[in-house]
């Protein structure tokens, strides 16, 4: 198996990994997978004011395809509202690193991420969403 | 200093040049198929095919009459079982014996033993990869017919006390089999003196070539085995197929070296190892799998906790190193050895074989390390679960999302 | 005393490497001597050889890479047909099958041999007679199709006559006859590099598998392929890493893998040119030995263009290859095989030649560096080994 050459450089050169204070009122922090599935993926997003995501950060443990997808996502994020956040689906992800089939999981993983911290950002600020 | 460093040697060995030199000729000048009886060219083939048993016999205390040449030890062990179980299997009874960390040679010829009507234990082993003899001893009844236990381990390294259970088998009229494909050369072995009635040997993870291999097949007391490969009754009947000349040459000639040198060269490894042990004890939360007293020093198996195994290879990619066994490291499960140490599956994927020989330097190693600490220190900093662990939370309370 | 390297007549037990499979072969015993199971660097440059290998096998046989299984050699995929072929139970297709195989009276002793062994474990053995020629006759082809056997196996030409079968056509009487028919299979280890070998060609007429083994045709021992139809359910002999798309286990012999992938390319790029440079020497053979009283076997029937297998009456084959290797000339009394070797050939013997016939038998086998003046050299040789023996033979009976 190889990996596309987008997924070999987010890799490498990873986005806005690191992290924001989780009880931060403006963060909203999302956690998903399991480490005995290989692959748990943290992302943060902090909201300004007008609603807009400012900034992203990650945390991965997982294979490369995970750790660029999720970089991917905390590119993408960045600038766009929350509700436009929500819009990011897994395909678009996995279309833009070349993800072998066996990896579509990564971008579902991603999808999932985004809107896990985008929940737990609208908990914050008493919005309530369906499940 | 050459990059990809190789550090895979348990997956296979470079033909050792000398070894090469003495194969050439059996390609080109004396090329005869040995089983020609009537001229020089059979003649020369068949002394030299000869020559490389008794090389090959020399090497494990055996006589060069109990050597059969094979494809490799992959058949050896299809031979050795099924061979064996179907002779014996008629009036000893149909259970079998092996270990849960065994090869996939052995392991999935178990399983067609099964589809066989045989019954198979598969036994666990302790947490240092080494089984329990009360277990083994406790696994043993009457219809035993035929036990088979690796002597060293292609993941870890760890070698079985043979020994002892090869005592135990003798007690029992059991056959007992030996996959001896990652100990020769790398351990002391006596057939004369050890209580093993089978055992299989690669030529290359030797520094032989690849495509040959070897069953013993003790004559005193007489084993008996029913052939699986029939054709001209080539090696007295056992298995039929043109000798190819060459390889057969070669893995004598590899053999024979390692008899010449395998103290020196044990000794030179065992250093490289401890010095790669000692740089990778810098790496907090790493563990070695496996007993590291009863282990070849040509390997080190290391689990890095809170780094995924797949990055992590990625990450090393200037190392080529295993991260399981090569048969299996195409798929995405994690190594079968490893979980039956007790190891959880995370740890298990973040698990690194490094298997040292006879070309690996102080260089490489040191190159090795450095690598190492580096790339775990980078995937940690990007690892969510790292972060928690330094925070003190323990990953086992933690309630995971569902997936 | 003076040494000289015999002379080597005898390419149907094996053939020397072609230096240019030697030249592609030395590299994966020294700088790439990866294991193709590796996912490293060194492992990816083992396992695209061996796919390149897997290429140059299908292309020379006019097979899919996809269809083509690595062994260790020859008997070892005769072994996996014979065994393996529909051992795992498909519903429809072997529906109303025998647990019998029927294979041709002088097929190789690794399909006999693998054959009786099924015969040991209950099931029926059907050899189906040859004539005089060496040839199977259409009517005993059908004849063993009725009784619906589930494993068939036909070589394409024999080793030690030469003898060429019309597998296509035997393969397609048995589809007509019974169109769910067992599985079919052809050994062509003495065909390739000799005749044309079309896989698509026989497998469109009903044949499913097809052996050719590499040290036959000037690559090195120790590698073979089954190359199969993959609507064909094999079942393993060789059980571990999971290899060969689990057909056959064991790590891949790359080297010899490699020699053989260049010397199937070489084989079938000078394929008609060699086959006629051999009819010649060998019609240049043929004549004067026959001239000089002896009698060729199989000479009616189509025959592959280097083999000749013939005898003069009353002189003893082991005897007369013995005097001629003395003489500097390597030749053969049959099979280079290790078992049964001072039995009269079986092949020969369903050929219904009477048994002190062929225990005169010798077989003379030329290759690519066979020459004139070596023919030459051989018939003088063997002109006068033979007419002392029968001499000798004559005056034994007096």
């Amino acid at each position: 198996m190889s990996y596309s050459a987008k997924v070999i450089d987010h890799y490498e050169n990873p986005r806005n990994v690191g992290s924001f204070d989780k009880d931060d009122a403006d963060v909203g922090t999302g956690m998903v997978g399991q480490p005995t599935c290989g692959d748990v993926m943290k992302l943060q997003i902090k909201v300004g004011k007008d609603g807009i995501i400012e900034d992203a950060r990650f945390k991965t443990y997982g294979c490369g395809s995970a750790i660029a997808s999720s970089s991917l996502v905390t590119e993408w994020v960045k600038g766009k509202t929350v509700e436009e956040a929500m819009t990011i689906r897994n395909t678009q992800i996995a279309e833009e690193l070349a993800l072998p089939p066996v990896k579509i999981h990564c971008s579902v993983l991603a999808e999932d991420a985004i809107k896990a911290a985008v929940a737990d950002y609208r908990k914050k600020h008493g919005e309530n969403q369906g499940e | 200093m050459k990059l990809p460093i190789y550090l895979d040697y348990a997956a296979t060995t470079p033909v050792d040049p000398r070894v090469a030199e003495k194969m050439i000729p059996y390609l080109t000048a004396n090329f005869g198929n040995p089983a020609s009886r009537s001229h020089s060219f059979g003649w020369e083939a068949e002394s030299a095919v000869e020559k490389a048993r008794e090389q090959v016999a020399d090497l494990v205390g055996a006589d060069p009459k109990e050597i059969i040449w094979t494809s490799g030890a992959t058949e050896s062990d299809n031979l050795a079982i099924k061979g064996a179980a179907h002779f014996y299997g008629r009036d000893k009874g149909k259970h079998l014996i092996t270990v849960k960390t065994e090869h996939k040679a052995v392991l999935d010829t178990m399983r067609e033993m099964e589809r066989q009507g045989y019954q198979v234990t598969y036994l666990d082993v302790r947490e240092n990869g080494l089984i329990d003899l009360e277990a083994f001893k406790a696994a043993l009844t009457p219809d035993t017919c035929l036990a088979s236990v690796m002597l060293v381990n292609n993941e870890i390294g760890v070698i079985q006390p043979i020994a002892e259970i090869g005592a135990l088998c003798r007690e029992k009229g059991v056959i007992f089999h030996v996959d001896a494909a990652q100990a020769a050369g790398k351990v002391a072995i006596d057939l004369k003196n050890l209580p093993v009635d089978l055992m299989s040997f690669s030529a290359h993870k030797a520094y032989g070539p690849k495509g040959i291999g070897a069953l013993y097949v003790r004559r005193k007391p007489r084993v008996r085995l029913e052939a699986e490969m029939h054709g001209g009754g080539h090696e007295r009947g056992f298995r039929s197929g043109t000798l190819p000349t060459h390889q057969i040459v070669g893995m004598g000639e590899a053999f024979a070296l390692a008899r010449e040198e395998m103290a020196a060269e044990n000794a030179r490894i065992a250093g490289l190892r401890d010095r790669l042990l000692a740089g990778l004890s810098g790496i907090e939360s790493a563990y070695v799998n496996g007993d590291l007293d009863a282990r070849i020093p040509h390997n080190l198996n290391v689990s890095f906790a809170y780094v995924e195994g797949e990055s992590l290879i990625m990450a090393i990619k200037d190392l080529a190193v295993s991260s399981g066994s090569a048969c299996t490291s195409a798929s995405l499960e994690p190594s079968y050895v490893l979980s039956a140490l007790g190891r959880s599956d995370e740890l298990a994927h973040s698990s690194i074989r490094f298997s040292l020989g006879r070309f690996t330097t102080e260089e490489e190693i040191d190159h090795a390390i450095s690598l190492l600490t580096q790339k775990v220190a980078q995937l940690r900093d990007m690892s969510p679960l790292w972060e928690m662990a330094q925070a003190g939370i323990d990953l086992n309370t933690v309630q995971w999302a569902a997936h | 005393m003076i040494t000289f390297a015999p002379i080597y007549f005898d390419y149907n037990a094996t053939t020397p490497v072609d230096e240019r499979v030697m030249e592609a072969m030395l590299p994966y015993f020294s700088a790439r001597y990866g294991n193709a199971s590796s996912r490293h660097e060194h492992g990816r440059i083992a396992l695209s050889a061996l796919e390149k290998a897997r290429e140059q096998v299908a292309a020379a046989t006019g097979a899919h890479p996809t269809e083509v299984i690595f062994t260790s050699g020859g008997s070892e995929a005769n072994n996996l047909f014979l065994k393996g072929a529909g051992a795992s139970f498909r519903e429809g297709r072997i529906s109303g099958m025998a647990d019998m195989a029927a294979i041709g009276a002088t097929e190789h002793l690794s399909v006999l041999n693998a054959a009786r062994q099924l015969r040991a474990q209950g099931w029926r053995l059907m050899q189906l007679p040859v004539d005089a020629n060496g040839q199977i006759h259409p009517a005993d082809v059908e004849a063993a199709a009725r009784e619906r056997p589930r494993r068939w196996s036909v070589m394409l030409a024999n080793n030690e006559t030469g003898v060429i079968q019309d597998v296509a056509s035997i393969a397609a009487r048995v589809r007509e006859i019974a169109p769910d028919g067992g599985w079919f299979h052809t050994d062509a280890v003495q065909a390739l590099g000799k005749i044309p070998v079309n896989f698509r060609a026989l497998n469109e007429a009903g044949v499913h598998a097809l052996t050719i083994s590499s040290h036959k045709i000037y690559g090195p021992k120790g590698a073979a392929a089954l190359i199969m139809d993959k609507r064909l359910d094999l079942a393993t002999q060789i059980a571990g890493g999971g290899q060969e798309r689990g057909l056959r286990s064991g790590t891949e012999n790359i080297a010899a893998i490699v020699g053989f992938g260049t010397a199937c390319e070489l084989a079938s790029s000078r394929l008609l040119e060699r086959a006629k440079t051999h009819e010649a020497l060998r019609e240049r053979l043929e004549t004067r030995l026959k001239a000089s009283g002896a009698a060729i076997f199989g000479a009616d029937a189509p025959r592959l263009p280097n083999t000749s297998f013939f005898a003069f009456p009353s002189v003893d084959g082991e005897t007369l290859v013995g005097k001629l290797d003395r003489a500097g000339f390597a030749i053969a009394s049959g099979s280079a095989c290790s078992s049964e070797k001072s039995s009269p050939s079986h092949v020969l013997l369903a050929m219904g030649i009477p048994a002190d016939l062929a225990q005169c038998a010798v077989r003379v086998s030329l290759g690519d560096k066979t020459k004139a003046a070596e023919i030459e050299g051989f018939l003088h040789a063997i002109q006068e080994t033979a007419g002392k023996l029968g001499r000798l033979a004559a005056y034994a009976r007096l």
